[in-house]
């Protein structure tokens, strides 16, 4: 089995969301070992680990550390983007709800790797229940003198601070995160200067996926090789273990947590129970609702390395995967995620703030049987458009979405204009937007 | 007017961030306003702004910005139903029909009495527990009909609700 549970290992624990159960199960244990190293030695081993983002776009992190901008005489930060938005994506809420104080101890690793005595969690504003777990653990680990003046009796200042988003989805992007943080709308900026030199109030910031930076205490832990060998393609550059949150039409949904390049026939009929009610598999969203969905006989020759997904025409962006049955009617799930980007556009560039409401306009027509033979080559041309010339990669990634949809089941598409009496009721829409 | 107490908890967030930072206590700041208010209202950004040393037009935008933050009154309770992809595969179209059914309403209405407001989510983060939701942002997964009846049954009754979140593990 391709199931390897490093980070997740204490998920199920009770109250390991305390520190003494923590602790007791090896929490903090990574402390001795990384102050007995200088913060470049670390650096360098996140380099050898092979460690790559978790968050969708794959930056090696410990090359991302390296290009921290030093002597500016600012202060260095730490910000986890914590941000958990991307559909499909559900997994970093239960490390935060359950494990808090893995994130602490990551917190504690990286800050001391990149000399920064002040980190930032940004978490997504509806998890607030999480965010009081954090809460509480922090003020655990701060009693426990695991954060404060000193840590673990190490003269190193760190101190945390949570900061509660307020549902955007923008914010998961890190430049529209940083303006967030300051206190301003959550838009994306212009980049350069990337974060590493100006990020936060304008000083080097460090932003980190939540689940890479629970990944640091185990790479401290047991050494950078070890992580890098966590890996069934050795040519493979994204190694490790990753957890994916397996959502839709599957026995078993779920997160599991999986060696680098686990195949996705593995995932779906052994670790996930395969597809229920004896139906067929029909296409898979690999990397959470903006990555482009692929057919049946593509995925099946899939494993979740970021090559093997990428050589197959998608990505494995936020390790979120979406399985479809045979009944799902791809142009209605292809118009909810549309809907979703159009919700969810910041508005600050044109293509994507009236690319996305247009082609939820155009695929209700269509779904509404009043589609017009002109609509699919519109579509194509909004993708287009919005991929081509979006500001940030939120108006990327609706495109990808759509195009993902319009390139392998066209035919679908093209149905619902040859025969507009004849729309599939499955899954039933929720309700349109734009044609009632 | 907000209350002493909640004027002398956002002066208190500002020592979460640097020095001269405390622009970013706005969005917590907004929070606790809507805690003790219910919503928000032109007033509100004003006496935040002061509170902060920022332009009133500035809490303004930032409030807009966001979909949490209410600039209407809503219900007592607010009832999300996550109808993003994961939970459209899984149902969700017929456990939100369904509460708009029994409580007589459109998503994005309230009950005539104020205590139910029913709203279409954009997804939670609970994909591989479909369908879910929120009630007053707290989870509630694997939503059924009968789950949701059970939910509405304890807020008409005026009784507490546990999520499931609080109690269980992974």
């Amino acid at each position: 089995m391709a199931e390897r549970r490093v980070l997740t290992e204490h998920l199920r624990t009770p109250n390991a969301y305390q520190l003494d159960t923590w602790q007791a199960n090896g929490g903090y244990s990574s402390l001795p070992t990384l102050f007995a190293r200088q913060p470049a030695e670390w650096v360098e081993e996140v380099k050898t680990s092979g460690l790559v983002g978790r968050g969708g776009a794959g930056f090696p992190t410990g090359t991302k550390w390296s290009f921290l901008a030093k002597g500016t005489g600012h202060p260095t930060y730490l910000v986890v983007n914590a941000d958990e938005s991307e559909p499909g994506t559900c997994h970093d809420r239960q490390l935060l709800t359950h494990l808090p104080h893995l994130m602490i101890e990551g917190i504690i690793c990286a800050c001391w790797a990149i000399e920064a005595h002040h980190a930032f969690i940004y978490i997504r504003g509806e998890y607030a229940y999480a965010a009081e777990r954090l809460e509480a653990a922090i003020a655990e680990a701060h009693a426990a003198g695991l954060l404060g003046q000193t840590v673990d009796g190490h003269d190193f200042p760190l101190r945390i601070t949570v900061h509660r988003g307020a549902g955007a989805y923008i914010c998961g992007e890190e430049t529209a995160l940083l303006s967030s943080l300051e206190g301003d709308r959550g838009q994306p900026r212009m980049k350069p200067p990337f974060p590493a030199v100006a990020g936060l109030y304008g000083a080097p910031t460090i932003v980190n996926n939540a689940q890479t930076i629970c990944s640091i205490p185990f790479i401290v832990r047991n050494g950078g090789e070890w992580f890098a060998g966590i890996n069934l393609e050795p040519e493979s550059k994204s190694p490790g273990p990753r957890i994916v949150s397996v959502s839709g039409h599957v026995e078993r949904p779920g997160l599991y947590e999986l060696e680098n390049g686990t195949p996705f026939r593995e995932i779906i009929y052994d670790i996930c129970g395969g597809i229920p009610n004896g139906r067929d598999l029909k296409a898979v969203i690999p990397g959470g609702s903006s990555m482009p969905m692929l057919p049946k006989d593509v995925i099946l020759e899939c494993t979740t390395s970021f090559e093997s997904i990428r050589e197959h025409g998608s990505h494995a962006g936020s390790g979120a995967i979406i399985v479809m049955d045979d009944t799902t009617h791809i142009p209605t799930a292809s118009w909810r995620i549309a809907k979703f980007y159009a919700h969810e556009s910041c508005g600050k560039c044109t293509p994507c703030r009236e690319g996305n409401p247009w082609s939820v306009k155009i695929l209700e027509r269509m779904l509404s049987g009043k589609g017009d033979a002109r609509d699919l080559r519109m579509l194509d041309d909004i993708c287009d458009s919005m991929e081509r010339n979006s500001f940030c990669a939120l108006g990327i990634a609706a495109a990808w979405a759509l195009a993902g949809g319009l390139r392998h089941f066209r035919h679908e598409f093209a149905a619902l204009i040859d025969n507009p009496g004849d729309v599939p009721g499955y899954p039933s829409p929720p309700t349109y937007t734009y044609i009632r | 007017m907000l209350s002493p107490a909640a004027r002398e908890q956002i002066l208190a967030l500002c020592d979460r961030y640097p020095e001269g930072k405390r622009k970013s206590a706005v969005m917590d700041a907004l929070f606790i306003a809507q805690g003790e208010q219910g919503y928000l209202s032109p007033e509100t950004f004003r006496e935040i702004a002061e509170l902060l040393h920022l332009a009133p037009v500035h809490v303004a935008a930032v409030a807009t910005f966001y979909t949490m933050y209410e600039k209407e009154p809503v219900g007592k309770h607010i009832i999300d139903i996550c109808c993003n992809i994961s939970c459209l595969l899984r149902g969700s179209s017929e456990i939100i029909a369904h509460l708009e059914q029994r409580l007589g309403i459109t998503r994005g209405e309230t009950t005539p009495d104020g205590l139910i407001t029913v709203r279409e989510a954009e997804c939670i983060g609970a994909c591989s527990q479909a369908p879910a939701g929120q009630v007053n942002y707290r989870f509630f997964e694997h939503l059924t009909i009968e789950k949701v009846d059970e939910i509405l049954d304890q807020l008409q009754a005026g009784k507490a609700l546990v999520s499931p979140e609080e109690v269980t593990h992974g």
